[in-house]
């Protein structure tokens, strides 16, 4: 397993050994990043299949832009972790900060702990499944993608929300606007059972409440003023 | 003989008065909203009159200076942008871009317009809210990707593919303001880049989803640099709303250009309130960018692009005299390729407007084929012609700058500078602090210079 040392290497030289191994397909095994020391932008714009462990917490953008590659941070990580992700997979095994999963077209993003405020803010096709609980306007303009929590929502959850589906097995501090319950048809429990074995969450489908949009605020109406 | 009262018809009448408050105009839009419950929505820029660059004239040369040979000296016109980190700047042949237009807001006829014509001048253009598309990509020698709030087709492979980034912080039609694209013009290609169902009405973010501030902003370049291996030229493109801190931070944040865009720069659609309350005219945003160029010591070294109302190459020739490193033009890059033509008059008169007024591009129903996503109407502009008219208009542009260069004895366009010029008004005097004609006196000058 090749290990690359941030500390004594620098952002620049690592980030340019993994997009190289990504990118050609020329990975030697798995990476694994030591002494991420909290540093910004680790492992971002990785574009093909590539294993990478950072041993460590990160700071902000950790694994942005990624492509392909399975990322995976032993530690906790800080804001816009996978922002705008378009493949392969990240999983945080600590808790993230704000913006987790940011405007991402697709991927899974695990986060085994919790995930603080605007969690899949503007999401395009992720899939992120937080482990604990997520804080306030999170899922706001969602456009496509599941956010599944198995813990516990903040406030205006969904907020503005777009066609995004939201599962959330714990409470729900207040829905955003144009964000309503829906009902748990078949289709979303086997939807929702197929999320939580990717993320390997013992949870039971049949305890999460199903939210989305309910379209009111798609083409503007006076009468809707009152939600803005 | 006593006069016969006049009768109540022959008695003199107080002429019908407007009201200067309630003009017509006023009283239409309240009209207008009462019937409706909507507030007016338009593209373009302010239409109000504001101090501008026509404020600005040129000295020229004379006993205490010295011009160049209008014909035969070379006046060059040649600008590098984003050499501050970036490994690959821009090297433009001229300094006048074409400022970012989506497609969506526009057809990709005209899309591909603005890519030939650039390219054939030798400059850049730009994408814009709803992502590249390979039209415009194939058809622009260079290209300036925008990474905006709605992250609309944001993705790491077209990053790569551009010849810089534009992080779009605001603009000045709507500095606070996001995107707007009404359903008419969300067709199912439209809607697929931006992963929005078809037909709704598209109100984007005006805020970055994943930062806040400039101490973020530095981050997410740092970001946006790891991804593309430090190569492309970073912008941050600003709305005229207060200048000097805004391109302060800009440059704190590690932009390799600082775009400026004033309240007479348009857009595809707001609200008409919001074009004409908020910002300020671009000849007020450009000292005050200028200066803080300066103070931080990157003046040239950060580049600073101008737009907003800019139509002519004496307004570029000013924007340059005045600090700028470039210019950007939107509307009359759109004009030079046909829009508000009066050979579409029948047609604009149908819509209730006439050429040289139409702004209704959020509608979609374009004569011109240009705001539009109607295949029929775009069908009516030909992306050939259409680039020929804008590398036209560059190339004229272009001339008309280096005429007045010369006349002012200037080998380079970069070398316009504000002894250059002086003010026809006092507020132009002030914003561009240039004397008032006749006058060595710029009103508000501070005793630093400024």
């Amino acid at each position: 397993m090749p290990t690359l040392d941030l500390q004594a290497h620098g952002l620049r030289s690592v980030n340019a050994v993994l997009q190289t191994a990504a990118a050609d397909s020329v990975a030697d095994g798995d990476y694994e990043i030591v002494n991420p020391l909290g540093s910004h932008a680790i492992a971002v714009g990785l574009n093909g299949p590539l294993s990478v462990t950072v041993k460590g917490s990160t700071g902000y953008y950790c694994a942005g832009m990624n492509k392909e590659a399975d990322i995976t941070v032993e530690g906790s990580v800080g804001p816009g972790v996978a922002e705008n992700m378009m493949s392969g997979s990240v999983t945080v095994t600590g808790n993230a900060s704000q913006y987790a999963g940011a405007t991402a077209h697709g991927g899974l993003l695990d986060i085994k702990g919790n995930a603080s405020s605007r969690c899949g803010i503007s999401m395009k096709g992720i899939d992120i499944v937080v482990h604990g609980n997520i804080g306030h306007m999170s899922a706001f303009m969602a456009q496509a993608g599941r956010l599944v929590v198995l813990g516990d929502a903040g406030d205006a959850l969904g907020d503005s929300l777009y066609e995004a589906r939201i599962y959330v097995r714990g409470t729900v501090a207040s829905l955003g606007a144009d964000c309503v319950e829906k009902e748990m048809r078949p289709e979303h429990i086997e939807e929702l059972t197929e999320l939580l074995k990717r993320a390997d969450a013992d949870a039971d489908p049949a305890e999460f409440t199903r939210y989305g949009s309910a379209r009111s605020l798609y083409h503007f109406d006076v009468d809707n003023a009152g939600a803005y | 003989m006593s006069e016969q009262p006049a009768t109540q018809s022959d008695l003199p009448r107080t002429k019908p008065r407007y009201s200067a408050t309630f003009t017509p105009e006023v009283n239409s839009e309240i009209r207008r909203a009462a019937a409706t419950g909507i507030y007016d929505i338009r593209g373009a820029g302010a239409k109000r009159k504001l101090p501008h660059f026509d404020d600005l004239l040129f000295l020229g040369a004379s006993m205490s200076r010295y011009p160049l040979e209008g014909y035969r000296e070379r006046c060059d016109t040649d600008v590098v942008l984003g050499d501050r980190h970036a490994s690959k700047p821009l090297h433009l042949d001229i300094p006048i871009t074409i400022a970012g237009m989506s497609f969506g807001s526009l057809s990709g006829q005209a899309k591909e317009s603005l890519g030939r014509g650039a390219s054939a001048a030798g400059t850049s253009t730009t994408t814009g809210d709803g992502g590249m598309t390979d039209e415009e990509r194939e058809h622009s020698d260079k290209l300036v990707y925008q990474y905006l709030p709605s992250r609309y087709g944001m993705n790491p492979d077209d990053l790569r593919r551009a010849e810089a980034i534009e992080v779009v912080v605001g603009q000045g039609a709507k500095p606070g303001g996001g995107g707007m694209l009404l359903g008419q013009k969300i067709s199912e290609r439209v809607a697929g880049m931006r992963t929005l169902p078809a037909g709704i009405d598209q109100r984007s973010a005006c805020r970055h989803p994943d930062w806040t501030g400039p101490d973020d902003l530095e981050i997410k370049i740092l970001e946006l640099r790891e991804i593309t291996g430090w190569e492309k030229p970073i912008y941050v493109k600003v709305g005229g709303a207060r200048p000097y801190f805004d391109t302060t931070l800009a440059i704190k944040a590690g932009a390799d250009v600082v775009v400026l865009d004033g309240m007479q720069g348009g857009t595809a659609a707001t609200q008409d309130v919001f074009i004409e309350h908020v910002g300020q005219p671009t000849l007020a945003c450009i000292r005050p960018a200028v200066r803080a160029l300066q103070d931080l010591g990157v003046h040239r070294k950060v580049q600073l692009i101008l737009s907003g109302g800019i139509r002519s190459g004496a307004d570029v020739a000013k924007a340059m005299a005045l600090g700028a490193d470039a210019v950007s033009i939107g509307t009359a890059a759109l004009i030079a390729i046909g829009d508000n033509d009066p050979r579409w008059e029948e047609d604009y008169q149908a819509l209730g407007t006439t050429a040289d007024a139409y702004d209704d591009w959020h509608e979609g129903n374009d004569p011109a084929g240009i705001t539009t996503q109607d295949p029929e109407l775009a069908s009516r502009l030909d992306p050939v012609e259409g680039g020929r008219r804008l590398r036209n208009f560059l190339k004229v542009m272009t001339l008309e700058a280096q005429t007045i260069a010369r006349a002012c004895g200037k080998n380079h366009l970069r070398n316009l500078e504000p002894e250059d010029l002086c003010a026809l008004t006092i507020e132009a005097a002030a914003m561009a602090k240039v004397p008032l004609a006749g006058t060595d006196w710029i009103p508000g000058l501070n005793p630093d210079g400024w």
